[in-house]
């Protein structure tokens, strides 16, 4: 598409950056009001992070998010990855429609059916619900993510790199391993973060598939705001939205130096 | 050196690698989420009884035959019947269609400009306005919609600002209407419109749009006839995507609409989590899974087409 922006489209860009990021920008301004009425500020203050500090339950049910988002993330990474590379790479099977479909369809399936049917399967095969029955359904409804975001870059790269390895004798899997993966690893790590959020965020699929003792940091939230709002809440958000800024500014920084060195070596190469 | 043939075939089409590639992720899926949906349909057609599981009959294989044939004679479509008898049911469906397509039209509208701005953009800055769209979805999405709450309450930022500018003099209720509810819908979806409708956008030719210009076409209608039409694909992928989901949404509505009239997410969440009528909630699962069969499919074809066209 021709670049140039005019008026419109720059005003169109601020106006939709300024909706998005409004609201998170009052939330991280208002966890650091002195005042406990949300409403009415009473000057800047931590102590509702010295609050959040304090509330074991909550710091729990944080610790379960993590452990159930890295390994549900995990899980998914592989899952993910292999779909990406059957659908992209394995040509023509038996099924291959029915497969992609099924690949698809937890992406816009509503959550509510996927936390049902998970539930309904979980009791029918008498699991004990708790820790291990979130990660099953995060891994499940995950990896689908991740498979677009890989797939969209193994259909963007070079394929002649894969078929010059297999043609000097390079056995299948290991081709893979020291040519794909490396090409496509900014995408897996990518799909990988993107997992890890959706599950870190999730709560309508973790209600319906967690047991007693498994609660998880939505879960959490989503009964206290239920109560009414509360200023310790703002402060758990700023912290979240702290760490994934983290998160995605240093993934961007790696690959951007990665990319970098690459270009660097092709040019002394050359 | 290896006994490798020195040219080997160029893709091992049998291999077990190949195999273990297709089938670790497809045999997942079948257990973990075609099987439950199964599940799903099954104890729809059962009936609410106080055990453990709440629900009978229960298939007992191990009678055999015998067990198969009490199992089948036990089912029932009371759960169904209840749904299309009982006006509170129907009305949810209706509701939560309706709040769905207006939200998916808001998102279009808002979303077309900001993709097509994003596109337009030098191609340096595209990757960051990409990721400036994409990065608010990463962050805690519960949260997010609880930020509303603080800004569309009573006393709330909203009115406020509305007061202070003299738009309005007494204070609006926003809070626990459909508005509020929109908002949040409109809010948490954006970046699953825009991000569909950027990459149709990005790809447009531009010798379309010159050849149209040369032939003294203006730039508006040009527009219409060459951009809106090449962008539709993206536009249809972007509203599937957020509609569907939309139809089943729980916590937008439960947070930030009112207690009086539910979408069938809360719906079927109360039917499970309060009544504890697994049937029913079961039910309600898969009649709206029939009622978004058709959105699904054309969405599964798209997805299919954009897959072999690469």
């Amino acid at each position: 598409m021709r670049k140039g922006l005019s008026l419109f489209n720059v005003t169109s860009i601020a106006l939709g950056l300024a909706f998005l990021y409004l609201p998170i920008a009052i939330l991280v301004i208002y966890s650091f009001n002195a005042s406990r009425l949300v409403t009415v500020w009473g000057g800047w203050s931590t102590r509702w992070y010295i609050e959040l500090l304090h509330d074991s339950a909550m710091l729990e049910a944080a610790w379960n998010s993590i452990r159930i988002a890295a390994l549900s993330a995990s899980a998914a990474t592989v899952l993910g990855t292999l779909a990406a590379v059957a659908l992209i790479r394995a040509g023509r099977f038996r099924g291959r429609t029915a497969f992609a479909g099924m690949i698809y369809a937890p992406l816009v399936m509503p959550e509510v059916i996927t936390g049902l049917s998970l539930l309904l399967l979980f009791v029918a095969i008498n699991a004990d619900r708790g820790f291990w029955t979130v990660v099953i359904a995060h891994t499940t409804v995950t990896a689908s993510f991740v498979t677009v975001v890989v797939q969209s870059r193994l259909v963007s790269f070079d394929r002649s790199l894969e078929e010059a390895a297999m043609d000097l004798g390079c056995p299948p899997l290991k081709t893979f391993m020291v040519v794909t993966l490396p090409l496509i690893f900014p995408a897996v790590a990518a799909g990988w973060m993107l997992a890890f959020t959706l599950s870190f965020d999730d709560l309508v699929i973790a209600s319906f598939s967690t047991g007693p003792g498994a609660t998880t940091l939505p879960m959490r939230i989503y009964s206290e705001v239920r109560l009414g709002v509360k200023p310790e809440i703002n402060a758990i958000c700023t912290v979240m939205i702290t760490v994934v800024a983290i998160g995605v500014i240093g993934a961007a920084l790696i690959t951007r130096r990665a990319e970098r060195r690459k270009a660097k070596e092709a040019v002394a190469a050359g | 050196m290896t006994d490798d043939p020195p040219i080997a075939p160029r893709r091992s089409r049998s291999g077990w690698g190949r195999r273990l590639v297709i089938l670790a992720p497809a045999l997942w899926l079948l257990l973990f989420f075609v099987v439950p949906c199964l599940i799903v349909l099954k104890i729809s057609l059962s009936q609410t009884v106080i055990a453990q599981p709440p629900y009978t009959p229960l298939l007992d294989l191990s009678e055999g035959l015998k067990g198969v044939e009490d199992f089948v004679s036990g089912l029932s479509v009371e759960s169904y019947k209840l749904l299309g008898s009982d006006t509170l049911y129907i009305m949810s469906y209706f509701r939560s269609l309706m709040i769905a397509a207006l939200s998916t039209l808001i998102l279009l509208l808002i979303g077309y400009p900001i993709a097509y701005g994003i596109a337009r953009a030098p191609r340096g800055a595209q990757p960051v306005l990409v990721m400036a769209v994409f990065l608010p979805f990463l962050t805690a999405f519960l949260i997010r919609i609880y930020a509303w709450i603080n800004i569309l309450q009573r006393e709330g930022l909203l009115n406020d600002a509305l007061i202070a500018l003299g738009v309005i003099k007494a204070p609006l209720v926003w809070l626990a209407t459909d508005t509020a509810v929109i908002i949040g819908i409109v809010y948490s979806y954006l970046p699953f419109m825009v991000l569909p409708l950027y990459a149709s956008l990005e790809k447009l030719d531009d010798t379309l749009l010159e050849a149209a210009a040369d032939l003294g076409c203006p730039r508006w209608k040009a527009f219409w006839l060459v951009t809106v039409p090449l962008s539709a694909a993206g536009a249809a992928a972007g509203a599937l995507l957020c509609f569907i989901p939309i139809a089943g949404e729980f916590v937008i509505p439960d947070l930030l609409g009112g207690s009086n009239a539910m979408m069938i997410g809360q719906t079927l969440w109360t039917e499970f989590f309060q009544n504890k009528d697994w049937p029913v909630a079961s039910a309600i699962a898969i009649a709206l899974l029939v009622i978004l069969l058709f959105p699904i499919l054309v969405y599964e074809r798209l997805q299919l087409r954009d897959l072999e066209e690469r």
